[in-house]
């Protein structure tokens, strides 16, 4: 049985990328399905889901939560993918670098990790965001910085381990440039860990985001989905859907990543897999 | 005499840590656009001529950046985070009379992850492939997917407005007037919906970590050492499983205090209980960033001993370490 | 006739159905009587394993007993429930496993652990557990049992940690004692101290014991009566002596023709020449602990010296922690030397950097231990060949030629070359890495344990293919191996390394008749079966072909 298979014999995986696919459908179709402005005053304030025409309600502005939560999916996705994109342009070469090299250099870049990883990491995102102030930048800057210290680890792990595995000293013994045993030797072997990882940390940049703006520190030009929690707080007792619905996308996004991301693992290391179903 | 040593040698590294940390702050003043001294002032002392000379004066802002640095640090070491113009209050004193809410609040919540979470985590991979497993794994999943703050919104509504069992908001009931046994009570009413919304999402993370940790080890050799000599399964999970399964736990648990005390902030806004993470995003709305940057020093000073205390315990349970240092 | 104290018959074990067959055991029966070892032998894959698991109850949840019956003193064991079984395991069977170094509970201290054994049983008081713990560790060899009970495991050596296994194992005199592989994992003296003591213990209590290897040097040293299995099937019993003087079936005969004799062959005459590879006072030391810590100081190796002529082959034994594996990796700079000369026929290698030392590699090459982690997973074995030539200036499509050439000298077809490593069995792979070693037309070849994780038939196999490209090259090969054995039929000259240093040089059939150091002494006693494998070496050269 390979990989593949072994994926799509997975329930929760599949229903994982079902998911998935759904919200990246939504992303595409938003122009077509909700072609205004999310900001815009569409109908009467506080209007309860399944009342009128609008599907999930309106919000305390009479803006159309529907229509938020659909414009919102682009820019979660988009600050998700972006974000962990960056985080692992830091974490690859930092943790390759530092495995592969050892001593002095790794002992540095261990240190420098293990500072990140002991600073609280919201609280940092927090201070960097709104001290640069909160843009799209700013955002995705501020979750890269937070998110890069495990890739970091899980890289020089690697690299540690495969570097004394004999057919990377055997790849030194013929002569190979440094580069080329990184590139062709080491880095291939990685490349599963890396997939499983990324697709865990796009759910927590979406988490990370969502608490971010639920504060108050998301771009104020972009309708998110931790900025609609945030702003039908206040009126939670008659107004419970313009909270909770926001909630549930993201929920179901960050469930969704999660499956995947478990699913992958599963299927590229079986021998787990079998030991969990003993 | 071993554990003085590593205790003095990991205080010393902590130190070090927040040295880097009030390096970290003085160079995000300057990233910050717009004269540092404002920045400092924040948004209400901003328009205020005098306390921004007052503020120049007192970090060198006219002298090199180095000099500028010492000026800060030296601040620092004598715990000076600054003063909050909006507050009229020095930063620390404000941290310092909301910090015990957020020790409660975080000391409780880690507690009841801990416990929890390899309580549940244990009982999963025992009955592995069964519906209690799959109800376990499934729940964490769920938990560990879930935004903390909405988790924190729907239990309002649910436990307080709706059913009125828990009170809404709050550290302890105002103008109750109780004191004593009463009031801890009170306060225990008001700690328990926050302390359990912010420990589910880490009951989540370190259950399934149990979990994966007891399954690894239930295939090593000494287990099937300990099937040889005839222990019952009982015994051979809590003696042999359980107790090394837990290890990789607490050292998970300790890394995980940095997020705990960001969880706290969430949890503290929507909850309103009046600790240091209520007090981060008051500062953030009134962009007093001294504030901002005085809670995340003292919260990674938190994070600090959090993880000094982890080592502390992982280094009494596993003898291997101790040999190895 | 009396009961015998383990009596297996028509035992039949069925896999799951993915598995490349359908029986781990099929049809087996044999006895062992008290105070007798019966040893079972087979190489990997053989159910050799799976026989003792089953008798311990034990088996994977995947296995399942398709047919047969074990009676343990007349009682028949299949059938019993959980409860009963666990009465029986460590009270009436005791049980010790392949790897000491895993095997004990890292977190309890050692007393404990022996001291479960009474517990699980409920027998004696307290009290007096503590007092027969130190009985038993006494009794297993231990020094200073007050001190070896409230230690933890991490604090003893892999001998040690054995000695407790068996001391645990014994502790309420089973009738059984199952050891599977048991000294697999053990430097050769500390094999050969374990052997006597499990076979001391046996005779002094009457155990019976069923005992688990592949290795016949352990059979002959050990073994009462021999069942020698084949893809889960019995095909040979008997009394040790008569199977290894007279096998019976075919593939008892090779097994045993594929041990190498301890009698070296006729030496090979060598025309002298300016050495492959001189080595001068080589040394290297590894320092521990970090910045704070005091750092503890080991001689990995210690001035080191010796040459090679071309064509010639030099051993390098000795046990694990010796330096020897340092050594080979020093010739090729794997790992830096601290000082010391490495010349390659005229070129010192020994100061040039790593970019200067690129043009140099081709002169020296490696077969590493591992034949799964030698080769990268990711790549087709023609790539894996072609990379070096290709490192070193060769066009691609010449090098790719090159190498469907080397896997037919090798003995693998050239279509081998668009395939990738894990569609390879362990010694198939082990060629691919000698094809590699020689795409570079390397003047010397330092063969790490090349042969260590192969069984015995393959091994042979790959010794004949070695010993061939050498005949054909003249190249000069460093051999490094922990099996004297090997070393005796391979070898022109042995070296004998001890905690860093060369103890003793001297050609092999000069080594073996007179030892000169001690230590050489030591270890040539401990090589097991010595005496039942020293003249079978006419028998080998007609049956390895």
């Amino acid at each position: 049985m390979n990989a593949f298979t072994r994926f799509a014999s997975n329930r929760g995986a599949i229903v994982g990328l079902g998911l998935l696919l759904l919200l990246v459908a939504v992303v595409l179709l938003a122009p077509l399905l909700y072609p205004q402005s999310p900001w815009r005053m569409v109908g009467r304030p506080m209007g309860a889901p399944l009342a009128g025409s609008f599907l999930l309600g309106t919000d305390t502005l009479g803006r159309d939560v529907a229509a938020g939560i659909v414009h919102g999916a682009r820019v979660s996705l988009l600050i998700g993918v972006v974000s962990t994109v960056v985080a692992l342009l830091i974490g690859v070469p930092l943790g390759a670098v530092a495995g592969y090299f050892g001593g002095l250099i790794d002992d540095l870049v261990m240190r420098f990790t293990e500072f990140f990883q002991t600073i609280p990491s919201f609280a940092l995102a927090i201070v960097v965001v709104a001290i640069l102030q909160p843009t799209l930048l700013s955002i995705v800057l501020a979750i890269a910085i937070v998110s890069w210290p495990p890739v970091t680890r899980l890289i020089r792990g690697e690299f540690l381990s495969l570097r004394s595995r004999e057919y990377v000293q055997a790849a030194i013994t013929v002569g190979q440039s440094t580069p080329r045993i990184i590139f062709t030797q080491i880095l291939p072997n990685t490349l599963a860990p890396i997939i499983v990882m990324a697709s865990l940390m796009v759910a927590t940049a979406i988490l990370l985001e969502s608490s971010l703006s639920f504060l108050g520190l998301g771009d104020p030009n972009l309708m998110t989905w931790g900025y609609m929690v945030g702003a039908g707080r206040s009126r939670i007792i008659d107004a419970w859907w313009i909270s909770f619905f926001p909630g549930v996308a993201i929920f179901l996004t960050v469930l969704a990543l999660n499956l995947v991301g478990e699913g992958i693992n599963d299927a590229l290391n079986p021998r787990l897999r079998k030991e969990d179903r003993k | 005499m071993d554990l003085l040593r590593f205790v003095l040698m990991r205080l010393g590294k902590g130190v070090i840590v927040l040295f880097a940390i009030a390096v970290l702050n003085f160079f995000l003043v300057r990233a910050a656009p717009g004269d540092p001294a404002q920045v400092m002032a924040g948004e209400a002392g901003a328009g205020d001529e005098v306390f921004l000379d007052q503020l120049r004066q007192q970090f060198g802002l006219d002298r090199p950046l180095y000099e500028q640095l010492w000026a800060y640090l030296s601040n620092y070491a004598t715990l000076d985070l600054g003063f909050s113009y909006r507050q009229q209050q020095p930063v620390l004193d404000l941290i310092l009379e909301r910090l015990p809410a957020t020790l409660l609040l975080t000391g409780a919540a880690f507690f009841i992850s801990l416990v929890l979470g390899v309580v549940l985590g244990a009982l999963a991979a025992r009955r592995v492939g069964r519906w209690s497993d799959s109800a376990i794994t499934t729940l964490a999943l769920v938990f560990y997917a879930t935004p903390l703050f909405w988790i924190a919104l729907m239990s309002q509504i649910v436990f307080s407005l709706k059913l009125g069992w828990l009170p809404n908001v709050g550290f302890e009931t105002v103008g109750g007037g109780y004191t004593g046994i009463d009031r801890a009570l009170d306060i225990i009413q008001h700690l328990i919906m926050p302390a359990l919304t912010l420990g589910l999402f880490f009951t989540a993370i370190y259950a399934r970590m149990m979990r994966a940790s007891m399954l690894e080890v239930a295939g090593a050799d000494f287990v099937k050492t300990a099937y040889a000599k005839g222990l019952s399964p009982a015994v051979i999970t809590r003696r042999h499983i359980a107790r090394n399964a837990i290890l990789p736990v607490v050292t998970l648990a300790g890394l995980q205090a940095g997020q705990l005390v960001g969880g706290a902030i969430l949890t503290e806004t929507v909850f309103a209980w009046p600790g240091i993470g209520r007090l981060m995003f008051e500062a953030l709305a009134q962009r007093d960033y001294s504030v901002l940057l005085g809670v995340f020093f003292i919260s990674s000073a938190m994070v600090v001993i959090f993880n000094l205390v982890t080592d502390i315990i992982y280094r009494i349970v596993d003898p291997r370490i101790g040999a190895s240092a | 006739m009396t009961e015998r104290v383990l009596h297996v018959e028509g035992l039949s074990l069925s896999l799951p159905n993915a598995a490349d067959r359908r029986f781990a055991l099929k049809d087996a029966s044999f006895q062992i009587g008290a105070g007798e070892t019966v040893c079972v032998v087979g190489e990997s894959g053989s159910g050799k394993s799976m026989t003792a698991h089953a008798v311990m109850g034990l088996l994977p949840p995947a296995v399942k007993v398709a047919a047969g019956s074990i009676r343990l003193a007349g009682r028949e064991l299949l059938g019993l429930d959980e409860r009963d079984m666990r009465r029986l395991r460590g009270c009436d069977i005791g049980m010790i496993f392949q790897e000491p170094m895993t095997s004990l509970n890292p977190l309890m201290r050692i007393g404990d652990q022996i001291g479960e054994m009474f517990e699980a049983h409920g027998a004696l008081h307290p009290a007096a557990r503590n007092k027969r713990a130190l009985e038993l560790i006494e009794e297993v060899g231990l020094p200073d049992p007050a001190h070896i009970v409230r230690v933890y495991p991490h604090q003893l050596s892999g001998g040690q940690r054995q000695r407790v296994m068996i001391a645990m194992a014994l502790a309420l005199e089973p009738k059984l004692l199952i050891a599977d592989e048991p000294t697999t994992a053990l430097d050769v003296t500390t094999q050969a101290q374990i052997l006597r003591l499990i076979d001391r213990l046996r005779s002094e209590h009457g155990t019976a014991v069923l005992f688990i290897t592949h290795d016949f040097g352990v059979v002959a040293e050990i073994a009462d009566r021999i069942v020698v299995l084949q893809n889960g099937e019995i095909c040979e019993t008997g009394k040790t002596g008569d199977v290894l003087r007279t096998p019976s079936h075919d593939y008892t005969k090779r097994l045993i023709a594929a041990v190498p004799s301890l009698t070296p062959p006729e030496p090979r005459r060598l025309a002298t020449a300016t050495p492959a590879l001189k080595i001068d006072g080589l040394s290297k030391t590894y320092r521990s602990g970090g910045f704070f810590a005091k750092g503890r100081e080991v001689a990995a190796v210690d001035n080191v010296s010796f040459e090679i002529l071309p064509g010639e082959t030099l051993g390098l034994v000795g046990e694990s922690g010796s330096g020897k594996s340092t050594v080979g990796r020093c010739c090729l700079r794997l790992i830096e030397p601290d000082g010391g000369m490495i010349r390659l026929e005229t070129v010192e290698i020994q100061g040039m950097t790593q970019r200067m030392l690129r043009a140099h590699r081709s002169r020296i090459q490696m077969i590493f231990q591992d034949p799964y982690a030698s080769l990268n997973p990711r790549r087709s074995v023609g790539r894996i060949i072609a990379e070096g030539p290709v490192a070193q200036g060769v066009d691609r499509s010449t090098a790719m030629l090159q190498a469907r050439e080397l896997l037919d000298l090798v003995g693998l077809a050239p279509a081998a070359a668009d395939r990738y490593p894990h569609e390879f069995s362990g010694g198939q792979r082990q060629r691919i890495g000698i094809a590699r070693a020689l795409a570079l037309n390397p003047k010397v070849l330092v063969a790490d344990e090349a042969v260590s994780a192969l069984d015995v038939s393959v091994q042979a196999q790959i010794l004949d293919l070695i010993r061939e490209i050498q005949n054909r090259l003249q190249v000069a090969v460093l051999f490094i191996t922990h099996d004297l054995r090997v070393a005796a039929q391979i070898c022109d000259r042995i070296a004998v390394m001890q905690r860093g240093r060369i103890v003793e040089m001297a050609a092999t059939a000069e080594l073996f008749a007179n030892p000169a150091h001690d230590y050489t002494q030591m270890l040539l006693a401990a090589v097991p079966g010595r005496e039942a494998f020293a003249h079978t070496h006419e028998t080998e050269t007609n049956h390895v072909t």
